[in-house]
């Protein structure tokens, strides 16, 4: 077994209103910056031992698949790194 | 019929429900969720609040509970259930309807009255009223506008699912009289069977006559 940590990204699709980056942008050009667009997105670091690299990216797909994202409006990413 | 009220950590109408049942003669109870569902359960609440308190997404957590299980199964056999408000959420976020909710286009919290259009009325949840006819409920919520991908609302609406949607006083769908930013301005749907239904309105808070409001009566007569 590996020592892994998984990376889970969970953001929303494309096209799906996000009203808090929304606010949060006002918030930034208030303060006086110059920004195109802004997007939040949730992360998750998950440590976990796994066999190998595939192993720990599917059970962490999974959590996001069960959990972590929902299917509705959100895309989500899995980056796998072993943990000293 | 007896009714149970679902209540996780974090629930804040289930007595509410409760009364409001009572009111109509149901025979309802609160049941916290780790309990599990009573034998003689022929009705289910899931009611409003910030279950979880509405940690990762509104309804995420409670979702995934056990008593979720069970509540799906009575579903499958035809028991009616009825998610209100987060217990609409949750019941999105468990598959037994499909879309979400999440954060309102104001990106506020919104608690104030708002009319809803009868779509259908022959489900057991609109059965009191007609189809076109205007009712005036409650919603406080700020993660009520429902999402949907365009070809699962086109299912939605084919198979004459949507319960409700926002309008304004006289009945016209306008972008003013959507409180949220819902999809399609739709307030409640069915699930697979007409007898699971979410809305994120507040029938149970339109029910007693001295709170002002009991066009949720209607929608509660489902349980009677």
């Amino acid at each position: 077994m590996t020592a892994y940590t998984a990376t889970v990204t969970v953001r929303l699709k494309r096209g799906v209103l996000d009203p808090e980056a929304e606010t949060t942008q006002q918030a930034l050009e208030r303060l006086g910056f110059e920004l195109g667009d802004l997007r939040s997105a949730d992360r998750f670091e998950i440590d976990l031992d796994a066999d190998d690299e595939t192993a720990a990216t599917d059970r962490a797909g999974e959590m996001a698949e069960r959990l972590l994202a929902n299917p509705t409006i959100h895309d989500y990413d899995v980056a796998v790194e072993t943990r000293e | 019929m007896t009714v149970s009220v679902i209540r996780f950590g974090g629930s804040n109408c289930d007595r509410d429900a409760v009364r409001a049942l009572a009111h109509l003669g149901v025979d309802a109870d609160v049941v916290w969720h780790e309990d599990g569902l009573p034998a003689d359960t022929d009705g289910v609440v899931v009611p409003g609040g910030f279950s979880y308190g509405d940690y990762l997404r509104a309804g995420a957590m409670a979702a995934r509970s056990p008593i979720m299980a069970e509540i799906r199964d009575l579903a499958d056999d035809g028991v009616p259930v009825l998610g209100v408000c987060n217990g609409a959420q949750i019941g999105c976020e468990a598959g037994l309807t499909p879309g979400a909710f999440t954060t309102n286009a104001s990106a506020r919290f919104q608690c104030e009255h708002v009319h809803l259009r009868v779509e259908n009325a022959d489900t057991p949840w609109t059965a009191a009223f007609d189809e076109g006819e205007v009712v005036e409920v409650p919603i406080a919520h700020g993660e009520g506008r429902f999402e949907i991908g365009s070809d699962a609302y086109d299912d939605l609406v084919a198979d004459d699912r949507v319960l409700f949607r926002y309008c304004d006083a006289d009945g016209e769908v306008t972008e003013a009289a959507n409180p949220n930013g819902s999809t399609g301005a739709v307030a409640g749907l069915t699930g697979d069977r007409d007898t699971v239904a979410v809305m994120m309105p507040h029938p149970e808070r339109a029910t007693l006559p001295e709170l002002g409001l009991t066009d949720g009566q209607g929608v509660l007569d489902a349980f009677a």
